[in-house]
């Protein structure tokens, strides 16, 4: 085809993706009054950290960071967490599920129930607790058919529920995060990324990851077609993740595609123990993100949908 | 292009993003033909086959059903309805691709009108047994007001005809005749191609079906599309997002720092380039251009960087940064084609918030000239707008906007209306003509 002229070169892929999500940050920033970026310490969380240094330094982040612990999380990565917030000089809040369930406001049907969608009602007690009027997170809607139709800036009603009858139109690059008081604008500055974008981002800016992200040694059973790890000590030092009657413990090599609540975030083989090998990895890989490591996303065709509309992000 | 190949393309890296829409309804073999680009591009993994496979033989199919690929949201399936524009993605190893996938029907004018404004080029559906539809002159039209540059007319399901040629050349100028009749042949790029997208003939690969075709498959055109970025050829526009002043910072030698960060909308700019602030007017020189830590020595459409300048101004969100040259002025009275998105009818006695750029202002409809009938494209009389409706309407703004018109200017010919007491987006407009400058 035909082009009018050829004044510009073409950005990169890359450069696009990252101009649209620093665009999005500072729209935020601009729009908002209190906003908070949600930080897990996981890999899409630490690239939007990245691009929030290139929206705002030499300043500071217009907003704290905060990160919902369901307290089934990797030591690895609590500890990268505090170090990465620690290095940027930026407020980190943390809440907990299990102050939540303390409270008495998450209740679990057997102590070992995967705790990740209780995150919702953590969340939305924090969102309350500080006033937070726009809470910036890493999904992407490639992730998950529930997230295709996801805005850039997606509203959430006073009980932070997800209508996806009643969703803002979201045109050109014009974003509408106005909010009346309780209500909340969920932002995703990486919306248009896929998992092999934020892999390259990765490695081209040499970010650095919690080591469960590379190839590793880890004791583990096969349970219903999924690698389970086991024997998983926690921050507080208890170990949680045994083997249940019958279950061979093996050693695997093993490397997480996603960070999630530990018992129900699955690892994969591989011996990718760096970022250049795991970019190759997922090119050729035959598995979705979440097809093989998240336990929680195969219950039904909807569970992410059913999710969202109970507030998750 | 075998799997080997692809997947060893697909870890290089892209050196462009193409945004396009398609448009067409189900029957028109749409998500037949999203699901076979995806699919033949090897972005569908094995797990997502598996699951649309058993989904295919639940409901009785022998072939895998590819257009469940682009199955929607739970509450769309309990309605049997498409509510919402869908994204997908896929990647050549070297483009990248974001497709905005719009439901078809009549009724979602505000789904096409949403899914155009990101997109450079659109796909437009024709079912070869079918011809060209009222729906097709719908989707024309719509692709043509909201400025896409770059059409693909494809004329789906040829299998159904026996691959006839003859039936495609009509349609191919049945189009053009009506392309013609509303302006739009001349102002535009207009491609055709013959395909089965059920066969997955002509999108990636090229079947022995068609020998009479020997133009470009589908994905060799997307491949070849100019993107948005290399096309633009406007003037410098930077409408401020964020002023960065870290005068708290330990690092005293940022107690002076004043960046002014945004993106370059449109054209680009340099060190030492003249620059105008408005709509104050102050006037300076750019002294620096950074993005993060690196320093540049310009900047070009669709880069976010921040801008510092030679003299201390006074400058915050929505403000606008152009070259001195330009002759923009701000305006108080603007004309536009409005698309109005929501359920709850425009009221001309109301006033609504439009945000323009970064800068927001009240406004108050002065006149609705006319609607226009998406079908027929007749002009008729109107009062009110509902759902879905597009006319011709003048705004009076209680805060200057520095605006272009639409067909010169993507991103400061477009703003969005909002509906003060909901916060609602509820109307997309695209600037036609600009009055009264102040001044």
């Amino acid at each position: 085809m035909t082009s009018k002229q050829t004044k510009h070169q073409p950005l990169s892929h890359l450069d696009w993706l990252e101009a649209e999500a620093i665009h999005i940050l500072r729209e935020v920033a601009g729009q908002c009054s209190n906003p908070v970026l949600l930080f897990s310490g996981g890999k899409d969380s630490l690239c939007i950290l990245r691009l929030a240094e290139k929206a705002f330094r030499p300043g500071r982040f217009p907003f704290p960071l905060m990160h919902i612990d369901t307290g089934h999380n990797y030591q690895e990565v609590i500890a990268f967490r505090d170090q990465r917030a620690a290095e940027l000089g930026e407020r980190l809040i943390v809440r907990s599920v299990e102050d939540s369930m303390k409270r008495g406001t998450v209740v679990l049907k057997s102590p070992d129930e995967p705790r990740n969608k209780h995150q919702s009602v953590t969340l939305l007690e924090a969102i309350e607790e500080h006033g937070f009027d726009c809470c910036i997170g890493g999904a992407r809607r490639d992730e998950e058919k529930a997230r295709a139709k996801e805005r850039i800036m997606s509203f959430r009603d006073e009980f932070g529920q997800w209508d996806p009858k009643n969703q803002r139109p979201e045109l050109w690059d014009l974003y509408n995060a106005r909010s009346h008081k309780g209500e909340n604008i969920r932002a995703f500055p990486i919306s248009n990324w896929t998992e092999m974008d934020v892999w390259q981002y990765i490695e081209r800016e040499k970010l650095e990851l919690p080591s469960i992200y590379f190839a590793h040694q880890r004791e583990v059973v096969m349970r219903g077609g999924a690698i389970v790890p086991i024997n998983v000590p926690l921050t507080n030092g208890e170990v949680i993740m045994q083997p249940k009657n019958g279950e061979e413990v093996i050693n695997m090599q093993v490397r997480f595609r996603t960070v999630g609540d530990i018992t129900c975030t699955a690892p994969v083989l591989s011996d990718a123990d760096n970022v250049s090998k795991i970019v190759l990895e997922t090119a050729t890989t035959t598995i979705t993100e979440r097809g093989a490591t998240r336990l929680d996303d195969q219950t039904s065709d909807a569970s992410m949908e059913q999710r969202k509309k109970e507030g998750y992000f | 292009m075998s799997s080997t190949n692809m997947q060893h393309n697909a870890s290089k890296k892209n050196d462009s993003l193409l945004r396009f829409m398609t448009c067409g309804s189900v029957d028109d073999g749409k998500s037949t033909l999203i699901g076979r680009l995806l699919f033949d591009t090897k972005t569908i993994l094995a797990d997502t086959l598996t699951q649309i496979s058993n989904t295919s033989k639940k409901r009785g199919m022998e072939a895998v059903d590819l257009s469940l690929l682009t199955d929607g949201l739970q509450a769309e399936r309990e309605q049997g309805i498409t509510i919402d524009v869908a994204y997908r993605y896929f990647s050549t190893g070297t483009r990248k691709y974001i497709i905005a996938d719009a439901p078809g029907h009549e009724q979602y004018t505000r789904n096409m009108v949403t899914a155009a404004s990101t997109a450079n080029l659109a796909i437009i559906l024709i079912d070869a047994r079918r011809g060209v539809l009222t729906q097709t002159r719908r989707h024309s039209y719509l692709a043509h007001l909201v400025g896409i540059q770059h059409i693909v007319v494809a004329v789906n399901k040829m299998d159904l005809v026996n691959y006839d040629q003859a039936i495609y050349d009509k349609i191919c100028a049945d189009y053009l005749a009506f392309a013609n009749e509303i302006g739009f042949a001349q102002a535009r790029d207009i491609r055709f191609i013959p395909m089965s997208a059920l066969n997955g003939d002509m999108l990636v690969d090229r079947l022995e079906a068609m020998p009479w075709y020997g133009g470009e498959t589908l994905l060799e055109m997307l491949e070849a599309a100019p993107t948005a970025d290399v096309e633009d050829d406007a003037e410098f526009r930077f409408p401020v997002q964020f002023v960065c002043r870290p005068h708290a910072s330990a690092d005293a030698d940022l107690h002076d720092f004043r960046g002014f960060m945004g993106r370059v909308e449109s054209g680009d700019i340099a060190v030492g380039d003249a620059v105008t602030v408005l709509p104050n007017g102050y006037q300076s020189k750019v002294k620096a251009i950074q993005l993060g830590d690196t320093q540049l020595q310009s900047a070009q459409v669709e880069q976010s960087v921040t801008l510092l300048l030679e003299d201390e101004i006074d400058t915050s969100r929505g403000d606008m940064i152009v070259k001195s040259s330009s002759n923009i002025a701000p305006v108080k009275q603007i004309e536009a084609h409005v698309c109005w998105l929501s359920e709850t009818p425009l009221s001309p006695a109301r006033t609504y918030i439009i945000r323009h750029t970064t800068r927001e202002s009240k406004a108050k409809v002065g006149a609705i000239s006319y609607k226009v009938d998406v079908n027929t494209l007749e002009q008729q009389a109107a009062t009110e707008l509902k759902m879905n409706d597009i006319a011709r309407i003048s705004f009076k703004l209680a805060q200057p906007l520095m605006v272009d018109s639409y067909s010169k200017n993507r991103a400061t010919g477009a703003f969005i209306v909002i509906d003060e007491s909901t916060n609602n987006t509820v109307g997309a407009g695209m600037i036609v003509t600009i009055h009264d400058c102040i001044n």
